[in-house]
């Protein structure tokens, strides 16, 4: 195996593996850009992923095939908007601290996902899922083409969604409100801009796409569902934000980078080198503390109010 | 306001957490088609039925008081331990380690060391991000999170490889599992038969120590200071990273006393699977007993009975253990939700005015009852009577 080989092998498994990662953090983005750390990012993933399963999984033998994983992704998106609604009224409504919530958000849900995936499912169960759809033509390039241009509808939306997301934080009214709360909501607030009301909608699209990002990690990626299935890619994509200076751009390099990391621990083993994997697995997670600590002194700074709750009664 | 309206609306807001906390747990049992009522009477009274139920939450209410102790002191102290599922898992390994090497020790000496290993490996562990914290800012949830993953890893490794009990190498059967800890290194149990175990002892006694440290010392006066008030506490000359660095290393310490505790007492070899969640049904514990150890050692007995009650559950109903975890999120958002609302003047007021009419002008909330993290809404409050 040449070394082109081995680099194309890493890419073509890493460049999907940074689906999940990526529409977690830019839902994480919204959420931060607004003001509110989301750390229930893993527990809504946990549950989009069960709930895209479990579509797929009931709908198999039924006359909706087409349309099941359609449907796991709209349930998975659903729940996930309703489960960030949940945590606006905690954090924005009442003020909880939203560090501690978010690990609330986390036990319940993967909780509430391993609970009904035990008593429904049980054991290993497989769906068909999403297939891979090359792009004519473009596939067809030596090399770059199987690579970038063979993977499923939602990976490639995905992508696409980048520069939407870059459009709708920059360019549109909405993405000025959301960037507005975060950083001075009292001077948002005076603008007539509903602070409150702007969060909770923020949270619903940030629990939105973490919700599609687990329905791609059961439907896309893995097939199956497992109770440890997000293995903290939401905390992950939580400090993907953070490195990706809250920006969707850096952001899809920094999902990009860790998910070639989590890749090579697969092209590890199947390139036989004698390496015990559990290492190999650990380093996605060490690489995370790593690029915080260093990330911290140099990046651009997030939203001023990121963490803080807005109070209009608070005299200031 | 007045004192009864007070109490009332404290009850009420109260009264509501509970009933939203068992609704979403009532929410996701509907879901599974159980009876409702039927499985949280099993839960919360199946344990209490017998005397196994009974030794049984005492044996969980172990590990969760020990933990929940050096989470209370970190979150006191205004760091976010989340970390404590790997420093548990550091302090197993650490504390097999000190027993494995010195089997030879007579036991007065080698139980100590062993329980000190144990907490020194947690500690080690938590320094990591306790240092990433205080010199680097690096946000301390993240980064315990990050090291629980690859905590789990390490143990993993270790079992599998450097610490594998040889019988299994033999067999083949390849469990990955420490060899069985000499007995000179073993808690031993109080009531033979049951699981129930002299650690009991020692967590209530540290927690009478840690109320004793963070209640009536200077330094626990300077961790509760960092806390309620970073920016007050560098100004009034106090070191608020080292206060951050020393209460993470502390509650690593804990945490991984909780390890060796389950390792010696309980377990007698490390196995897979050894910290069973404790680390962060902890962090629920600690909440739920108001980050005070007085709190914290009902509140341990009360998630013992939900532990043990919700394994109960699974035998007996069918209902899936993992149940227990949907529980508890649902608690720590009700309760953090709960005291947010309590400790707000505003709304008490809003309260106050609309439901019973009273006339009288808010007194600010008085000091008592108040946790300290507050002491910023304390101010408002004050601001507002000097005001009117």
């Amino acid at each position: 195996m040449t070394i082109l080989n081995i680099v194309l092998n890493i890419l073509s498994i890493g460049i999907p593996f940074s689906v999940s990662l990526l529409l977690a953090s830019l839902g994480e983005m919204f959420n931060q850009r607004a003001g509110i750390f989301n750390l229930g990012c893993e527990g809504i993933m946990s549950m989009g992923a069960f709930l895209g399963f479990m579509s797929a999984y009931y709908l198999q033998n039924t006359a909706m095939v087409p349309y099941a994983n359609l449907i796991g992704i709209a349930a998975a998106g659903i729940a996930g908007a309703l489960l960030g609604l949940l945590f606006a009224l905690v954090t924005v409504t009442f003020h909880a601290p939203q560090g501690i919530a978010g690990i609330g958000l986390q036990m319940l849900g993967t909780g509430t996902a391993g609970t009904l995936f035990r008593h429904f499912v049980g054991g290993v169960a497989g769906v068909p899922g999403l297939s891979n759809r090359p792009i004519p033509l473009l596939s067809e390039i030596p090399f770059i083409g199987p690579v970038f241009f063979n993977m499923n509808i939602l990976a490639y939306a995905a992508f696409l969604f980048v520069p939407v997301s870059h459009y709708i934080l920059f360019k549109t009214p909405w993405g000025l409100k959301v960037r507005a709360v975060g950083t001075s909501p009292r001077s948002a607030d005076t603008m007539a801009i509903n602070v409150n009301r702007t969060r909770y909608q923020a949270l619903a699209a940030g629990g939105l796409l973490a919700g599609i990002a687990g329905a791609y990690l059961s439907l896309g990626q893995a097939k199956m569902f497992a109770d440890d299935i997000v293995a903290g890619r939401g905390f992950i994509a939580v400090a993907l934000v953070y490195f990706g200076r809250w920006d969707p751009y850096w952001i899809l390099g920094g999902s990009l980078l860790f998910s070639i990391a989590q890749s090579l621990q697969l092209s590890i083993q199947v390139l036989g080198i004698k390496f015990p994997y559990e290492f190999a697995v650990m380093f996605p997670y060490v690489l995370v503390i790593v690029v915080l600590a260093f990330t911290r002194n140099f990046a651009i700074k997030g939203p001023s109010e990121l963490g803080v709750p807005y109070d209009r009664e608070k005299r200031i | 306001m007045k004192t009864p309206v007070r109490v009332a609306y404290v009850v009420l807001v109260s009264l509501v957490a509970a009933l939203a906390a068992v609704g979403i747990g009532a929410i996701v049992l509907t879901i599974l088609g159980a009876d409702v009522f039927q499985t949280y009477k099993v839960i919360l009274t199946e344990p209490l039925k017998d005397l196994f139920g009974i030794t049984e939450v005492l044996v969980r209410a172990v590990p969760l008081i020990l933990v929940a102790l050096g989470i209370a002191i970190s979150f006191r102290a205004g760091i976010l331990n989340i970390g404590a599922e790997g420093q548990i898992q550091m302090g197993v390994i650490s504390a097999t380690a000190v027993a494995l090497v010195w089997p030879d020790l007579p036991k007065g000496i080698l139980v100590p060391l062993v329980l000190l290993g144990g907490a020194a490996g947690g500690a080690l562990w938590a320094s990591i991000a306790g240092y990433l914290r205080a010199k680097l800012g690096v946000n301390e949830i993240l980064s315990t999170v990050m090291l629980n993953y690859i905590a789990a890893q390490l143990y993993g490794f270790l079992l599998r490889g450097p610490m594998i009990d040889p019988a299994e190498l033999q067999t083949g059967s390849g469990t990955p599992q420490s060899v069985r800890l000499p007995k000179s290194a073993w808690i031993d149990r109080i009531i033979p038969g049951t699981r129930l175990h002299w650690g009991i002892v020692l967590a209530v006694v540290l927690a009478i120590l840690v109320y004793i440290l963070m209640w009536h010392t200077t330094w626990g006066f300077k961790m509760r200071a960092a806390g309620a008030s970073p920016k007050a506490t560098r100004y009034g000359g106090i070191n608020v990273e080292s206060c951050l660095f020393s209460a993470m290393v502390l509650a690593g310490a804990f945490a991984g006393l909780a390890g060796a505790v389950e390792v010696t007492a309980v377990h007698r070899r490390a196995i897979e699977g050894i910290s069973s969640g404790y680390g962060f049904s902890g962090i629920v514990v600690a909440l739920f007993g108001g980050l005070h150890p007085g709190g914290i050692i009902p509140a341990a007995l009360f998630f013992g009975v939900l532990l043990v009650g919700t394994d109960m559950t699974q035998r007996i109903m069918s209902i899936p253990a993992n149940m227990v975890s949907v529980l508890q999120g649902a608690v720590i958002l009700s309760i953090i939700s709960a005291k947010m609302v309590i400790n707000d003047p505003y709304a008490r007021e809003k309260f106050a005015r609309r439901f019973l009419h009273s006339k009288d002008k808010e007194r600010g909330p008085g000091g008592e009852g108040i946790p300290e993290e507050h002491g910023a809404q304390n101010e408002e409050t004050v601001n507002i009577e000097a005001k009117q």
